[in-house]
C-alpha cells in the first residue's frame, strides 16, 4: 500500500486544479516574469508574505530554490530527506566547521522540516528590543494579535498527546531537581503521533507553509518557481529593477545554463538569515552601517544521550513536547549565556552522526539505540556584549558561508549546558551519559560526570555544536539598522525582508513562530501600502 | 606503531604545508570535475579502509560478507558526497586527493604502504589522533568522515535491525 492510496495529497490535487507552478529543473529556455511582488524564499516568512499579498489582490511570484516535495515523496527515511529536503545535504556548516546547520531547502523552507515547536517571541527578549534596538512597535500587547491571527491559521495549540519517553524523561528528571519544565504547543491538525516531522509529514498534518500559505496563495493566482535560485538583484539608483535567478537542475546542484529574469514593484527577501544577507551582498546592495551580514545567530545547541534500562525509542512520537526554560531565567538576560532544553527526535543517521567516535565503541553505543535518550540545550546568543554572533560572507562561487567564532561566553555556556543536562538525565535514572564531546567518555554517574565534565576542554569541533536556528544579518533598528521597524531594506526603496535575519538577537525559543507573526504584520502593511486598501486577513 | 604515530604528530607545520601544496598539486593534476566529485584507484582503496575502521564493531564478521558491506558503503559514501554542494565536493576531493599521494599517507597518517595494506589499527589510529589533533584542518577532516561513513551506514534499512530500529510505519514508507 503506497503513501498516495492513503493520505491525500494536496499538492497533487492543486497542480491538477492548474496552480501556476513552474519547476526551473525543466526550462529549456531563458525566461521573463512580471508581478507585483516577488518573494525569494517559501519558507517561514515567504509563506507567510505570499499569502497575505495574494488574498490582497496582488500578483505574486515566490522564488523557491529547493524542489517542490510532498506528502507522497515523504517516505520517512534520512536516506532520501537530507539530500533532498535540506540546506547541504543536512549538512550546511559555519566556515570553520565548528557548527552544523539544519536548514530546509524545498518548499516550504524549514517549515517542511521543523520539529514543529511553536513558542511566541518571549516577552525578555521583546523588552531587550524595545531597550536596546528602538523597536517600540515590538511590544507584547502589539504582537500578540498577529501571533494569534497565526495560531488560528496554522492550527497552532497545546498538544493533546502524551509526551513520549524521550521527552518525558526530561520533565520527570527536572522535576526530581526542583526545574520546571512546560508543554509545547505544536502547529499540526490531525497528527498521527508519528516523530517524523524532520523527512517532511508524510501526512499532511504539520501545518508547514507546504501545507498552508503556499496553496492558499497559489489558489489566489500566486505563481511558484521551483530550482530557482536567486543570484543577484539588479539595482538601478535606490531600486531593484529586476531579480536575476540561475535555473537549478534536478539534483539541486548544478546550474542548467538556463536563466529567469522577474521584474516586479517590490521585492520581499525571505531565503533566511543565511542565504537572505548573502543575495544582498552579491549584488553589492548598499550596506547599511556596514552591519548587512553581522550578528548572525544560531542558538548554538549541545547534545546529551543518556541510556535508559527501559525502552526510550526516542524516534517514535511527537519530536518536541516537554521544555524549560529555567536556566533563561537563572541569570540577567546580558548575563553569562542561558540555554532553553529540549529533546531531539533520534533517528539513526541523525544520531550516529551526532555523536562522537568511531569503531567498537560506537558501535556499541548504537546497539543502546532503543534505549537511548537525547536532550538539547541551546544557548541564547546576542544578549550578551560579547555574544555578537557571526558574520555572513560569500565564497569565490558566490555561495554563501557564514563565519561564527565561538567564544569564551559560548563555551561557558556550553559547560554549563552539558552539566545540567548530565544531571537532569541521571536524576531521570539513566545508568550512564555521554555527551558530545570528542574527549568525553560515558559516564556512569552524576558524580564522575560533575567531574569529567567540568574538565573537558572547551574548544572548537572537540564540543560538537549544531543548530536549527539561523535568525540575524539583517537587523531591524528604529533608527539605525540594516531594516527599519517595518521590515522595509534602508537604502533600497522596494526591498523588504521578511525572515529570521529580521532579529536583532536570538529568539532564545524556536523561531517559526516568531517569523510567522512579526512577518504576517509586516506583510499587511506592505500590502496596504502597495494596494491603498486594508490587507486581507488569512483565515 | 608509536614511532610512526609520533612521527607525524610532530610533523604539525610541515603538514599543514603539505596538506596546502599537496592539495594543490592533485587539484591541478585532477582538475575539479564539472560533475563533480570522483574516487578512483588509491583514493578509493583509502575510503575503504577507513570505512573498515570506522565501522569496526558493526560490520558482519564473515570475511565475504564484511567486504561486500565495505564495498556497498563506500559506494553510499560515494553517493553523499555527489549530493553536496559543489565547495564541499572539491573539499571532499582535496582531502582524498591528499590521502591518494604516498608522501601525504605518510606523513599525516603513518601508514607505511598502499592503504589496501593498511592494517585497520594503524587506521583507526590515524582516525584518533586527527580527532583531536591540534591542526583544525585534521579534526574537520575526521569530523567528516566521521558523519559521511556513519552516515552511510545507518541510513541503510539493511542496518537498522541490528540496533533495534523498526524503521518507519510501513503503511507509509
Amino acid at each position: 500500500m503506497s503513501n498516495q492510496a492513503v493520505i491525500p495529497d494536496p499538492i497533487v490535487a492543486g497542480l491538477a486544479r492548474g496552480w501556476k507552478v513552474i519547476d526551473g529543473a525543466r526550462e529549456d529556455k531563458d525566461r521573463a516574469l512580471d508581478a507585483d511582488v516577488v518573494i525569494v524564499g517559501s519558507g517561514a516568512g515567504g509563506g507567510v508574505t505570499a499569502e497575505i499579498l495574494a488574498l490582497s489582490g496582488l500578483s505574486v511570484i515566490v522564488v523557491e530554490e529547493g524542489a517542490l516535495k510532498s506528502s507522497r515523496d515523504f517516505k520517512m527515511r534520512e536516506a532520501d530527506a537530507y539530500p533532498t529536503l535540506y540546506q547541504e545535504s543536512a549538512a550546511r556548516k559555519t566556515r570553520d566547521k565548528g557548527i552544523n546547520i539544519l536548514q530546509g531547502r524545498t518548499v516550504g523552507g524549514s517549515t517542511t522540516v521543523n520539529w514543529t515547536s511553536s513558542f511566541r517571541t518571549p516577552s525578555t527578549t521583546l523588552a531587550f528590543w524595545q531597550q536596546h534596538f528602538g523597536l517600540a512597535t515590538y511590544g507584547e500587547a502589539e504582537l500578540a494579535p498577529w501571533f494569534a491571527l497565526m495560531e488560528a491559521r496554522l492550527h497552532i495549540a497545546d498538544w493533546a498527546g502524551a509526551p513520549n519517553e524521550n521527552n518525558d524523561l526530561l520533565r520527570r528528571g527536572a522535576q526530581k531537581l526542583g526545574i520546571p519544565t512546560g508543554l509545547i504547543r505544536r502547529n499540526v491538525n490531525g497528527c498521527w503521533n508519528l516523530g517524523y516531522c524532520g523527512m517532511g509529514c508524510p501526512t499532511n498534518a504539520k501545518q508547514s507553509m507546504l501545507v498552508t500559505t503556499i496553496p492558499s496563495a497559489l489558489d489566489h493566482g500566486a505563481t511558484l518557481v521551483t530550482r530557482a535560485r536567486a543570484e543577484r538583484l539588479v539595482l538601478k539608483g535606490d531600486k531593484v529593477e529586476s531579480l536575476d535567478c540561475i535555473l537549478l537542475d534536478a539534483g539541486g546542484l548544478h546550474a542548467t545554463g538556463r536563466r529567469l529574469r522577474l521584474r516586479a514593484r517590490h521585492y520581499v527577501l525571505a531565503g533566511g538569515a543565511i542565504n537572505t544577507p548573502a543575495l544582498l551582498l552579491r549584488s553589492n546592495a548598499p550596506n547599511p552601517g556596514g552591519r548587512l551580514g553581522k550578528r548572525t545567530f544560531l542558538h548554538p545547541t549541545l547534545v546529551s544521550a543518556a541510556l535508559f534500562a527501559q525502552r526510550v525509542d526516542g524516534y517514535a512520537g511527537a519530536p518536541q513536547t516537554v521544555y524549560s526554560d529555567h536556566f533563561l531565567h537563572t541569570q540577567a538576560i546580558d548575563g553569562p549565556l542561558g540555554f532553553k532544553l529540549e529533546t531531539p527526535p533520534l533517528h539513526p543517521v541523525l544520531l550516529a552522526t551526532t555523536m562522537q567516535g568511531f569503531g567498537p565503541e560506537h558501535a556499541e553505543m548504537m546497539r543502546h539505540f532503543p534505549h537511548l535518550q537525547g536532550m538539547l540545550a541551546l544557548l541564547r546568543d546576542g544578549f550578551h556584549p560579547e555574544s555578537q554572533g557571526g558574520a555572513v560572507g560569500l565564497n569565490g562561487d558566490g555561495s554563501p558561508v557564514l563565519d561564527y567564532p565561538l567564544n569564551d561566553p559560548v563555551w561557558d555556556g556550553a559547560r554549563r549546558a552539558l552539566l545540567t543536562m548530565a544531571e537532569i538525565q541521571f536524576a531521570a535514572g539513566a545508568s550512564g551519559v555521554q555527551v558530545a564531546h570528542e574527549r568525553a567518555p560515558r559516564y556512569a554517574s552524576w558524580n564522575e560526570a560533575k567531574a569529567g565534565i567540568a574538565a573537558l576542554p572547551f574548544e572548537r569541533h572537540l564540543t560538537r555544536v549544531v543548530s536549527a536556528h539561523v535568525m540575524g544579518g539583517c537587523a531591524m533598528g528604529g533608527t539605525d539598522g540594516v531594516t527599519a521597524p517595518d521590515g522595509r531594506y534602508r537604502g533600497l526603496a522596494n526591498v523588504s525582508v521578511h525572515d529570521g535575519s529580521l532579529f536583532p538577537t536570538s529568539i532564545g525559543a524556536n523561531p517559526q513562530l516568531s517569523i510567522y507573526g512579526i512577518t504576517a504584520r509586516l506583510a499587511s502593511d506592505l500590502a496596504q501600502s502597495l494596494t491603498g486598501r486594508p490587507a486581507a486577513r488569512p483565515v | 606503531m608509536e614511532t610512526t604515530r609520533r612521527t607525524f604528530l610532530k610533523a604539525g607545520l610541515l603538514s599543514a604545508a603539505l596538506l596546502a601544496a599537496g592539495g594543490g598539486w592533485y587539484r591541478h593534476t585532477h582538475p575539479a570535475p564539472p560533475r563533480g566529485f570522483v574516487l578512483d584507484g588509491e583514493a578509493r582503496a583509502a575510503l575503504d579502509a577507513i570505512v573498515a575502521a570506522v565501522l569496526s564493531g558493526a560490520l558482519p564478521d564473515a570475511p565475504a560478507d564484511r567486504a561486500r558491506a565495505i564495498a556497498a558503503t563506500t559506494a553510499r559514501v560515494h553517493q553523499t558526497i555527489l549530493g553536496l554542494p559543489l565547495t564541499a565536493q572539491q573539499e571532499v576531493q582535496d582531502l582524498f586527493g591528499l590521502l591518494a599521494l604516498g608522501p601525504a599517507r605518510r606523513l599525516l597518517t603513518g601508514i607505511p604502504d598502499g592503504w589496501a595494506a593498511a592494517k585497520e589499527a594503524d587506521v583507526a589510529a590515524f582516525l584518533q589522533d586527527w580527532r583531536v589533533h591540534r591542526l583544525s584542518l585534521l579534526r574537520t577532516a575526521y569530523a567528516a568522515l566521521h558523519d559521511l561513513v556513519l552516515g552511510a551506514w545507518y541510513s541503510e534499512p539493511a542496518h537498522w535491525d541490528a540496533i533495534g530500529y523498526p524503521g518507519p510505519l510501513k503503511e507509509l514508507a
